[in-house]
C-alpha cells in the first residue's frame, strides 16, 4: 500500500505527542505544545534530536550553531551511533532556537560534547531499545534474542525488519528508563572520517549563511559607528538621503544607519556621510594603553589569584631568579563572514534570523530591548562563516532588532570588513610579568605571574599547571578599563597566556639547566605525589601527551632539526606540541608543528583534524602577523591588506595525533591554539637564540 | 544604459549603476549568493568567479567592465557537484565554516583548468590569493592534487 504524504503526517502526529511527553529528561518542560510542532516536521519525533517516520526516514536534529566547528556532524554521529541506523540513510537538520526541547543551545567554551555525550547516547540508544522491544513483540521472541543492524531489527529465526517499519508500534511503547551503550569497540560510527553534512551544499554555493537571508520586503542597511569611547554630535544625512537606492537614515545610540536597496547604493551613501563626534575623556591611543600596563605593572593593588606558601620569602633565597615580561595586542577576530543578522520587529512579534553562536541569549537581548516577551521571539539559526567567540557578543543583533523597529520594516544589516575590524569586541590586549626562583639544584621553588589585562577581565588561570608543581606561588590579576571594546577570542585568555607561559618555561628550563621536556615531567611527577593546593588538571593525562609528542616528533633526535616543544591544558583537553624550524636565507621558517591531544574520545576524526590543524594555522598566524594599533579611538588596520592573515603558502607540515584512552569527550575547537605560540616560539629560539616576548613576532 | 552578459550560461541584462562591482551585481540583483563578500579589496578571493573563464575577483570589477562577458559563478560551476574539484573538496572534506569555500573552489577549478596537472608548488603559489580563516589549507591544496588525478582519468 502506498503511503499518501498526508496520511503518515497524522500517523505520525498520532504517535508523537506521546512520545515527547515520555522524554522529559530532554526538559521538564516538554509538553502537548511540542506535539503540534512534529505535526508540521511530518515525521514521528521520538525525541528532541531524531525522528523515524513510517517510510523509514531517519532525521537527526542537531541544535547547537554550527560555526565551522563541525558540531552539525559531530553530534548527529552520537546519536546515529546508538540508534545504530546507516549513516548514508541519515538526514541531518539544524534545529532553530527551542529551549522547551534542548538545553546549552550554544557555540562556546569548547563545551558541547563535554555537555550532550550522556544526552545524545541515550536520545539514540533509547529509541533503538524500543525498537528491539517493538520488533520482539510483533516476533513473539524473547527481546534478549534479538539485535540491530543499520536501522533494522534482526530475528533469532532470520525476521528482519525496519525501523520504519517499526516506528509506529515502537512509538506506543513506554519510554525505557534505562539503556545500555555499545561498548566502544562495537563502534561503527564513532572515531571514524565522517564527511561535513553540509559539504555537498558549500561546493555547490547554496545560501547557507547569515549574510545569504534574503526575506520578503526585506531592506539592507549599514551602520556607521563612533571611534571608541566616542558620542556622536551631528550628522548630515539630507543629501544621503536624496541619492538612488537609499531609503533612510536615522541614528541611535551614537550610530548612523543607512537604509537602501542594495549594497552598492549604500556603499555609496556611506562615502557621502558626515559625522560629527566628540568625547569627555581624552579618546584611547597606543600610548594610552602601554602607559596603562606600566602602571598595572607598578600597582599595589593587584588581585590576589592564588597564593601557595610564601613567593617574597622563597624569591628573596632563590639561587637564580628569571623574570621575563610578555605583551599581546587587541586583535580581531575577522572571520572571513562580516558580522550580519536579520531582524524583522513586528508590534508584537519579532523574527531574528542570523549568525549567532548565543541564540537564546540575543533572545533575551532583544526582549530586554524592545520589551516584547521571549515567547514572541523567533530565532532561526544560518550557519556561521566563522567566528572565533566573535558571535558571542550580541551588539550586532541588538543594532539589527533596534533599526527594523525604528524603520518598522524586515532588515539585513550587513558590517563590511572594515567595519568589522573596527567595530570592537576584540581580544583584550595583555601584559603578562613571570617570576621563577630556582635553588642551587636547578629546582623551582618560587612562580609568580602578574597579568594586566584591558577589559580583560581575570587574566591569569591560577589554577592550571605549573601551579600544584610548586610550593610558593603567587598570581595576581589587574583589569583596567578601556572604551576598546573586548570578549571571549578562541581560547579566551589562554590564546596568549598559553604562549607567554611556554615560552617563559623554557626560559628557565635552560637557566636551571634542564631538558624543556623532562622538566614539565619532573613537575608533573610532584603533583601526582604531592600536589600543591588546588588543581584543575589530571597530571597523568597532561604526561601522555607530553610522552607522546616527544616520541613522534623524535625532540632531540634529529640532527640539524631546531625544536621548540609547549603543553597546554584548557577547556578540559591537553595538547602538546614540537615545532620544527630551519632557517632559510637567514629568516626561520616553521616547517613542522606535531600535535598529541587528549580530548577524550575523537567523535569524527575528520573533523578532528580540522580543528587541530585549524587551530595551531590560526594560533600561529596571530602569533606571526595581528596587530591593532589605536589612534584617538579607532582601530587601524582596517582591512587584509595590511592585517595580514596567515596564507597557504605560509603553513607548517602538521602532524595529528589524538590519545585512545576512551575517556569522554571534551573540547576541541580551542585546546590545540593555546600552545601553538608557545612552541614555535621556542623553536624559534632554538634556530635563532632569539627569544619572543610580544606578539606579533614579525 | 543596460549591461548584457551571460552568468551560468544564462543571457542577463542589468539596468543598475555600471560602476556596481559585478559580486554585488550578483547578490543583490541576479539572486546569485554563492559568491561571497570577504574584503571588498580584492585580497582575500573569496568572491572569486570566472570572467571568460578567468578567474577574477567580484568585489572590485565594476559590471561596465564585464559587458557581453561569460561569467561563471559557483552555482554554474556544475549545480550537481560533479566537478572534479567539487568531489574533492566534499572526499577530503575540506570544509570547516565553508563561507570562504566558493572563492577557493573556484580559484582550484580555474588553476586546472589552465594547467591539469600543476606541481605542490604550482598548487601552493596557485592557491595562497584566497584566505581560508578556519586554516583548510591543507586539505585544499590536496584536494587540488586530488582533483588533479581525477581530472587524468
Amino acid at each position: 500500500m502506498k503511503t499518501s504524504r498526508r496520511d503518515f503526517i497524522q500517523k505520525a502526529s498520532l504517535f508523537t505527542g506521546v512520545f515527547t511527553l515520555g522524554f522529559d529528561w530532554f526538559s521538564a518542560e516538554a509538553s502537548a505544545e511540542t506535539s503540534a510542532m512534529e505535526v508540521v516536521t511530518g515525521a514521528g519525533r521520538f525525541n528532541a534530536f531524531l525522528s523515524i517516520d513510517s517510510l523509514g526516514k531517519v532525521t537527526l536534529f542537531s541544535p547547537n550553531p554550527e560555526i565551522g566547528q563541525g558540531i552539525k556532524t559531530a553530534f548527529p554521529v552520537v546519536v546515529a551511533e546508538e540508534l545504530d541506523v546507516d549513516w548514508a540513510q541519515v538526514q541531518v537538520e539544524q534545529a532553530n532556537l527551542d529551549t522547551k526541547q534542548f538545553e546549552r543551545q550554544l557555540t562556546g567554551g569548547s563545551g558541547a560534547l563535554k555537555h550532550s555525550w550522556e544526552r545524545l547516547r541515550k536520545a539514540g540508544a533509547t529509541v533503538r531499545k524500543m525498537m528491539l522491544q517493538a520488533a520482539a513483540d510483533q516476533w513473539k521472541v524473547n527481546v534478549a534474542q534479538c539485535k540491530t543492524s543499520k536501522g533494522f531489527v534482526l530475528g533469532p529465526a532470520g525476521q528482519k525488519a525496519s525501523y520504519g517499519s517499526l516506528a509506529e508500534a515502537a512509538a506506543k511503547l513506554p519510554v525505557p528508563s534505562e539503556v545500555t551503550f555499545k561498548d566502544r569497540k562495537d563502534y561503527k560510527l564513532i572515531g571514524t572520517r565522517v564527511k561535513g553534512v553540509d559539504n555537498k551544499n558549500v561546493v555547490t554555493g547554496k545560501p547557507l549563511f547569515g549574510i545569504d537571508i534574503r526575506k520578503p520586503g526585506m531592506v539592507f542597511a549599514q551602520i556607521v559607528r563612533p571611534p571608541f569611547g566616542a558620542t556622536l554630535k551631528s550628522f548630515s544625512a539630507e543629501d544621503v538621503k536624496k541619492m538612488p537606492g537609499i531609503l533612510d537614515v536615522v541614528s541611535f545610540k551614537n550610530k548612523v544607519a543607512i537604509v537602501g536597496e542594495n549594497t552598492y547604493a549604500i556603499l555609496q551613501a556611506r562615502a557621502s556621510l558626515t559625522c560629527d563626534y566628540g568625547s569627555e575623556l581624552p579618546l584611547e591611543n597606543n600610548e594610552t594603553h602601554a602607559n596603562w600596563f606600566d602602571e598595572g605593572m607598578k600597582s599595589e593593588k593587584a588581585q590576589v589569584m592564588r597564593k601557595d606558601g610564601d613567593f617574597a620569602t622563597a624569591i628573596a633565597s632563590a639561587a637564580k631568579v628569571i623574570e621575563a615580561t610578555y605583551e599581546c595586542p587587541f586583535i580581531s577576530h575577522s572571520p572571513m563572514e562580516p558580522m550580519n543578522f536579520f531582524a524583522d520587529v513586528k508590534a508584537d512579534s519579532v523574527l531574528l534570523a542570523g549568525p549567532t553562536q548565543v541564540p537564546q541569549p540575543a533572545q533575551k537581548a532583544v526582549s530586554d530591548l524592545l520589551k516584547i516577551p521571549v515567547d514572541k521571539i523567533q530565532v532561526e539559526l544560518s550557519k556561521m562563516g566563522g567566528g572565533f567567540g566573535r558571535r558571542l557578543s550580541n551588539d550586532f543583533v541588538l543594532e539589527a532588532a533596534e533599526l527594523s523597529s525604528l524603520i518598522k520594516k524586515p532588515v539585513l544589516v550587513m558590517w563590511t570588513r572594515e567595519d568589522d575590524m573596527m567595530g570592537g569586541t576584540y581580544r583584550p590586549a595583555v601584559r603578562y610579568r613571570f617570576k621563577a626562583g630556582l635553588d642551587s639544584n636547578g629546582e623551582i621553588i618560587a612562580f609568580a605571574l602578574r597579568g594586566v589585562g584591558l577589559n580583560a577581565g581575570n587574566s591569569t588561570r591560577q589554577d592550571n599547571f605549573p601551579v600544584g608543581a610548586i610550593e610558593n606561588v603567587l598570581i595576581e590579576s589587574i583589569d583596567q578599563k578601556s572604551t576598546v571594546t573586548t570578549g571571549p577570542w578562541r581560547a579566551p585568555i589562554t590564546n596568549f597566556l598559553g604562549f607567554a607561559e611556554q615560552a617563559f618555561l623554557d626560559e628557565v628550563a635552560e637557566a636551571a639547566g634542564k631538558d624543556p621536556v623532562q622538566m614539565r615531567l619532573a613537575l608533573l611527577e610532584k603533583v601526582k605525589t604531592k600536589p600543591v593546593g588546588k588543581i584543575t588538571y589530571e597530571p597523568v593525562r597532561f604526561e601522555e601527551v607530553i610522552k607522546q609528542v616527544a616520541e613522534k616528533a623524535q625532540w632531540k633526535k634529529k640532527p640539524g632539526v631546531h625544536q621548540g616543544f609547549s603543553v597546554y591544558y584548557s577547556h578540559l583537553s591537553y595538547v602538546a606540541q614540537i615545532a620544527e624550524v630551519k632557517v632559510e636565507k637567514g629568516k626561520p621558517r616553521v616547517t613542522k608543528v606535531t600535535a598529541v591531544t587528549d580530548c577524550g574520545e575523537v567523535i569524527n576524526l575528520s573533523g578532528a583534524e580540522n580543528q587541530v590543524k585549524g587551530a595551531i594555522i590560526d594560533g600561529m598566524g596571530h602569533a606571526m602577523f595581528a596587530k591593532l594599533n589605536f589612534q584617538a579611538g579607532v582601530a587601524s588596520p582596517q582591512n587584509f591588506n595590511v592585517y595580514r592573515m596567515i596564507r597557504g603558502n605560509e603553513i607548517p607540515v602538521i602532524d595529528a595525533h589524538f590519545v585512545n584512552n576512551g575517556i569522554a569527550p571534551t573540547g576541541l575547537g580551542e585546546p590545540a591554539l593555546p600552545p601553538t605560540g608557545g612552541s614555535i616560539a621556542n623553536a624559534i629560539y632554538a634556530a635563532t637564540k632569539k627569544r619572543h616576548y610580544k606578539q606579533p613576532f614579525s | 544604459m543596460a549591461i548584457n552578459c551571460t552568468v551560468n550560461k544564462k543571457k542577463v541584462s542589468l539596468d543598475i549603476d555600471p560602476n556596481t562591482p559585478l559580486l554585488w551585481a550578483l547578490r543583490d540583483h541576479l539572486s546569485l549568493l554563492g559568491t561571497k563578500y570577504g574584503c571588498g579589496i580584492a585580497q582575500c578571493g573569496a568572491c572569486t568567479v570566472w570572467v571568460n573563464g578567468e578567474p577574477m575577483r567580484s568585489c572590485v570589477l565594476p559590471i561596465s567592465a564585464v559587458s557581453n562577458a561569460q561569467i561563471t559563478t559557483i552555482e554554474g560551476l556544475d549545480p550537481a557537484g560533479k566537478h572534479p574539484v567539487q568531489v574533492a573538496w566534499d572526499e577530503l572534506d575540506v570544509p570547516q565554516c565553508g563561507y570562504c569555500q566558493a572563492g577557493q573552489i573556484m580559484t582550484a577549478a580555474g588553476l586546472l583548468k589552465k594547467n591539469p596537472h600543476p606541481t605542490d608548488q604550482e598548487i601552493v603559489d596557485g592557491m595562497s590569493g584566497n584566505i581560508c580563516r578556519c586554516g583548510t589549507y591543507h586539505r585544499i591544496q590536496e584536494a587540488v592534487k586530488l582533483a588533479s588525478k581525477k581530472i587524468k582519468k
